[in-house]
């Protein structure tokens, strides 16, 4: 048993992570190019027109991945974040910053392209309504989570900080899953679940999936990029960068 | 293919506006971002070998 925590604490470290990630990185990267690619072509192009939406329902094929990715990386910062608290491992923290502003970037994402899709089918950009109020608080506790880490020199206590907002925020991701059955809500109910069967054409479920798989690639391609980044910048005068002249 | 023209694959049937808004405000941001932290690598092994003669 010992053999095996041993293991996964190696990666745990920040010089044995780095050069993980490093040869991690192009795999990523043109993933997400292919089935981003294959994602719009589907959408665009193969998708038929829908019934009631007409051409207006393609914006599902972004907005949907970006809320998904929102809402997941932030239960990936609230994971890692717990690991840092409960372990005290540098690489922890380094991984919630390094995911941040990609999360808040899909949070903005997934309500701009929702704003564009609410106008045409629903009359308005906004409404305070809980699905809607529930995602713009979980890009607010993007922000705040950024803002707190930066507002603080000694990275690891950033760190240790932003780690308990990271955890105390996670109770909103279900409030935002579970919004449009708890309230009566303008936003129409999940499209695709583990229990139903879809309520959608296969081509556009397809391509659905298809981008918010290429989705999740750009994500982790960028978040690793980041913590490389991070990496360096904090541990630059230690001896294992030092000693690899680190490429 | 569900076009029958560019004319209407560019209008989207009336809802141009709309979709690409949602198409476009993606791809800028999601190339702009890949980019971003590029610069930020960029920076930072710019700085490095200086460190490691010192």
């Amino acid at each position: 048993m010992s053999n095996s925590i041993i293991n996964w604490f190696k990666y745990a470290s920040p010089a044995s992570f780095y050069p993980l990630a490093g040869r991690m990185i192009p795999w990523f990267s043109w993933l997400a190019v292919v089935l981003i690619a294959s994602g719009v072509w589907l959408g665009l192009f193969v998708a038929p027109t829908d019934a009631q939406q007409s051409e207006g329902y393609r914006i599902i094929f972004v907005h949907v991945p970006a809320s998904w990715m929102s809402m997941f990386i932030y239960c990936v910062m609230a994971f890692w974040s717990a690991l840092g608290l409960a372990f005290n491992t540098r690489l922890s923290g380094m991984m919630t910053a390094a995911l941040a502003p990609t999360g808040a970037m899909f949070a903005f994402l997934s309500l701009w392209t929702g704003a564009l899709w609410g106008k045409p089918m629903w009359g308005t950009w906004w409404v305070w309504d809980a699905r809607l109020t529930s995602q713009l608080i979980l890009f607010f506790l993007y922000l705040g989570f950024i803002a707190l880490q930066s507002a603080i020199d000694d990275p690891r206590r950033a760190d240790r900080a932003g780690a308990l907002l990271a955890l105390v925020g996670v109770v909103n991701i279900p409030v935002i899953y579970f919004s449009v059955q708890w309230w009566n809500t303008l936003h129409q109910g999940a499209s695709v679940s583990l229990t139903k069967a879809p309520s959608m054409a296969h081509v556009m479920l397809e391509g659905m999936l298809v981008m918010a798989l290429g989705f999740w690639s750009y994500a982790i391609a960028v978040a690793l990029t980041r913590v490389r980044c991070i990496i360096l910048e904090r541990e630059i005068t230690s001896e294992w960068i030092k000693r690899n002249a680190v490429e | 293919m569900q076009w029958n023209s560019w004319q209407e694959f560019l209008t989207m049937r009336g809802y141009g506006l709309y979709v690409w808004g949602s198409f476009g405000a993606c791809a800028v941001a999601m190339i702009l971002e890949p980019l971003w932290v590029r610069n930020r690598w960029n920076a930072i092994r710019t700085r490095q070998p200086r460190q490691e003669r010192s």
